[in-house]
């Protein structure tokens, strides 16, 4: 009886459903664009009279994955992204019918290599870092030989940096800021010996594994996605470094430092232009589709790109993100007014 | 041994005295002896071992979230002035809603620091008070629109960093370049603490609001919700389907190589890791039934799936235990074997039926990985409404907030996890009183 009762009940549950509209915006993706967006989303809800967005921190290809699965209120409304969308996935798509795509450049962000107060702030090269922390290295001995890293202390990469050992806290592979660390860092450390970068053309494959393996004996430490953690980790042993996104170097910047790298500091303006080398652009992909029946996509898209939210005053520049140069900011809020499709 | 081939004369026997009082055995009693406190002293220090990571574990959580249910306020004289408010004299609360409140604070704020005249400087001073403080007057506004035209003191939020200030988790004396507070933020605090109009109140906004980015503004009220609309679905799919599994199991199923199977996959499904309910009900529920994502009706059929094993094998235990001359003696009286099942065995096997699905209720309260999958972690601000609206959960929430990178979440995380476990607590002393209050022994 009692089961019988359950199962009407249940039965009943998923008939209603055919029934019901979505009439709140619902927002899936990067977890390094979640603080972000979430800040938008809660203004939009506070100042209009439309409901607070959903946001769901699912990750750049989780998201785009559950974006591209088609049009209709079942399916998300826009998905962010720490990378830009790749070709596969627009293809993706388009099969499921979701062909107009608006792209929204946000801002950036910037990754750092930091290090606790306690100890001299650090003045490393992408080089040095790929140095590191690079599962193969060139031979030390001269050559154009890849040996396993041999190097066990700072002092190893280079005589001039400290006599420490070389510990290293970051994300894990999982993470999109693993991706850009290993993209923008460790990639640019590599294509400056001469001989890997030249394999680039010749053997695509070879060059990536040389460039993007992070070594795995123990000098490079999986601090998994909580950068919270890594700092308090920082705090604890001066001698380690940590790998996460400026945001945190921000709020927690009376106990960490960032290193310079290249000669240039992880601040808001060397960041902000391009200066800063280990910086990536982060994005918002928006369902033509659905602008229109979902209540409030218009507004929501407008209020993100207003000055005062995207703007180097704005909230969000608040928040640790760095915002667009104001030409690059105008042409997106243009872009997003008319609905321009994305181009790749 | 020893003592055979030793044998000491005696007057009373001499065989039995040898064996009780002679030396060997003396010594054998004696590590017998030890052996046995030894025994009890491994007990003992594993008692110990598991209640110092208890106790480290609620220090370590309490004291690091304890602050997190005081808020700092600061006061400031508000004129609700109708024409710094931007609306008429005959407003209606349509105007009174979209009215600039930012305007009265920065007014209220310029009177009291005349000297501030910069742009840069006077957007400063307006962040010491939270974003959300000019809400706060709306809303005092809306509820009372005669307060129009007149000057009330109003204790309005303060903004985390200043939180964290008065806190004392910043160091007022580091470099300006290592705090996120200047040095002339400081001395505006510095000011109103000698004005006593800086002071700390119980943070009703943490059991009120929903989740927010600003750590002043963050409640936990959408997260419980949201776990209490889970737990109501779960609760009311799996106590009766497990409670009817376990008595058909138990009481009527005939003892064949099909109720074996059944029963095998029922105690592996108890071990089966919970991201993989979340698949399921990612794969059947969202895609085939097309049920909404991050809905509490979802998340209830997941935590359903995931509790049914617990509740199905903690129901054929109770039953198990009423004797069997409860049910002899009903059948010998004429009674069916479902009126023997209905009005006998299940009323005596309900208490222990209950615990069990108390115990695993608490289990899907504290879940989060099953969420994941179906949406549930997410950003939600508005508090659940019904079983279809987007929600979160009390762990979720902690996991979101752990994440994020201002420190003023850090001591909200830590509230946050001591509200989970006195639910916990309270749902399992809960099951301990059922036990005790209804079970019978035999």
């Amino acid at each position: 009886m009692k089961r019988a009762l359950a199962l009407a009940a249940l039965s009943g549950a998923l008939f209603c459903t055919q029934a019901l509209a979505r009439d709140q915006i619902s927002i899936v993706g990067s977890s390094t664009v979640y603080p972000f967006a979430t800040v938008v989303a809660e203004q939009f809800g506070k100042t209009t009279p439309f409901k607070t967005p959903t946001i769901e921190s699912t990750g750049s290809g989780g998201g785009l994955k559950l974006f591209c699965a088609g049009v209709g209120i079942k399916h998300p409304d826009i998905t962010n992204a720490s990378r830009r969308i790749k070709s596969s996935e627009v293809e993706r798509c388009a099969k499921n019918g979701v062909e107009e795509i608006v792209e929204v450049k946000v801002g950036f962000d910037g990754i750092v290599l930091a290090n606790s107060r306690k100890a001299p702030r650090a003045n490393l090269s992408l080089r040095q870092v790929f140095l590191a922390l690079a599962k193969q290295v060139p031979d030390p001995k001269g050559g154009d030989k890849l040996v396993p890293n041999p190097y066990k202390k700072w002092s190893d990469v280079d005589p001039s940096l400290p006599d420490i050992e070389i510990e290293v806290m970051g994300p894990p592979p999982t993470s999109g800021t693993r991706d850009a660390f290993v993209e923008l860092a460790m990639e640019g450390g590599c294509k400056s010996f001469d001989f890997i970068e030249k394999m680039k053309q010749s053997k695509g494959k070879r060059y990536k594994a040389i460039c993007h393996g992070v070594r795995e004996d123990g000098a490079y430490i999986e601090a998994g996605e909580n950068d919270n953690l890594i700092v308090q980790k920082l705090d604890a042993n001066p001698d380690a470094f940590g790998i996460f996104g400026y945001s945190f170097l921000e709020q927690n910047a009376n106990l960490v430092q960032g290193s310079l790298i290249d000669g240039t500091t992880p601040e808001f303006e060397n960041i902000s232009d391009q200066s800063y080398p280990v910086s990536r652009a982060l994005y918002f992909y928006v369902k033509k589709a659905h602008v229109g029946t979902i209540p409030g996509l218009k507004e929501f898209l407008a209020e993100f790109t207003r000055d005062r939210a995207w703007g180097p005053d704005g909230y969000l520049a608040d928040k640790g993100l760095i915002p667009l140069i104001d030409a690059d900011r105008k042409q997106f809020a243009q872009d997003v007014k008319n609905l321009s499709d994305l181009m790749l | 041994m020893n003592a055979s081939s030793n044998p000491k004369p005696s007057p009373d026997g001499p065989r039995r005295v040898d064996v009780h009082t002679s030396q060997a055995m003396k010594l054998r009693l004696a590590r017998r002896h030890a052996a046995d406190r030894r025994f009890r002293a491994f007990g003992i220090a594993a008692i110990a071992i598991a209640l110092i990571a208890l106790l480290s574990l609620f220090i370590s959580i309490t004291s690091r979230g304890y602050t997190a249910f005081v808020q700092t306020r600061i006061a400031l004289d508000i004129t609700y002035d109708a024409e710094i408010l931007g609306i008429g004299e005959e407003a209606n609360a349509q105007d009174l809603a979209v009215a600039d409140y930012r305007a009265l604070i920065r007014k209220s704020m310029q009177a009291l620091f005349p000297d501030v005249r910069e742009r840069r400087e006077r957007r400063d001073l307006l962040r010491i008070v939270s974003s959300g403080a000019e809400f706060e007057l709306r809303a005092q506004l809306l509820e009372d629109p005669s307060l129009i035209g007149q000057t009330r003191r109003v204790w309005l939020t303060a903004d985390d960093d200043v939180d964290m200030l008065i806190k004392g988790y910043i160091d007022r004396n580091a470099p300006e370049t290592e705090r996120r507070l200047g040095d002339r933020q400081i001395a505006w605090i510095e000011y109103l603490e000698e004005a006593e109009r800086i002071d700390t109140f119980f943070n009703t906004t943490f059991f009120i609001a929903g989740d927010s980015r600003e750590p002043e503004l963050a409640g936990i009220r959408s997260a419980a919700t949201g776990s209490l609309l889970t737990l109501l679905v779960t609760l009311l799919l799996s106590f009766p389907i497990g409670v009817a599994t376990a008595v058909y199991l138990e009481e009527f199923a005939p003892t064949n190589k099909l109720t074996d199977l059944i029963e095998v996959n029922i105690n592996n499904l108890a071990a089966v890791p919970s991201i993989i309910f979340g698949l399921l009900g990612l794969a059947v529920f969202i895609n085939f039934f097309s049920l909404p994502r991050s809905a509490p009706l979802v998340g209830g059929l997941v935590l359903t799936l995931m509790t049914l094993p617990t509740i199905i094998i903690a129901g054929r235990a109770a039953l198990k235990s009423v004797p069997p001359s409860i049910r002899e003696a009903a059948l010998g009286m004429g009674a069916s074997k479902m009126q023997t099942v209905t009005h006998h065995v299940l009323p005596l096997a309900l208490p222990g039926m209950l615990t069990g699905a108390v115990i695993g209720m608490a289990q899907a309260l504290g879940e989060s990985a099953p969420l994941l999958m179906i949406g549930m972690v997410a950003f939600i601000v508005d508090v659940p409404g019904g079983f279809f609206d987007p929600s979160t959960a009390l762990p979720v929430q902690i996991f979101l907030w752990a994440d994020s990178p201002e420190r003023a979440f850090l001591e909200r995380t830590s509230a946050a996890i001591m509200v989970l476990l006195a639910f916990l607590i309270a749902m399992n002393a809960l099951a301990i009183v059922l036990r005790q209050r209804f079970e019978k022994r035999w």
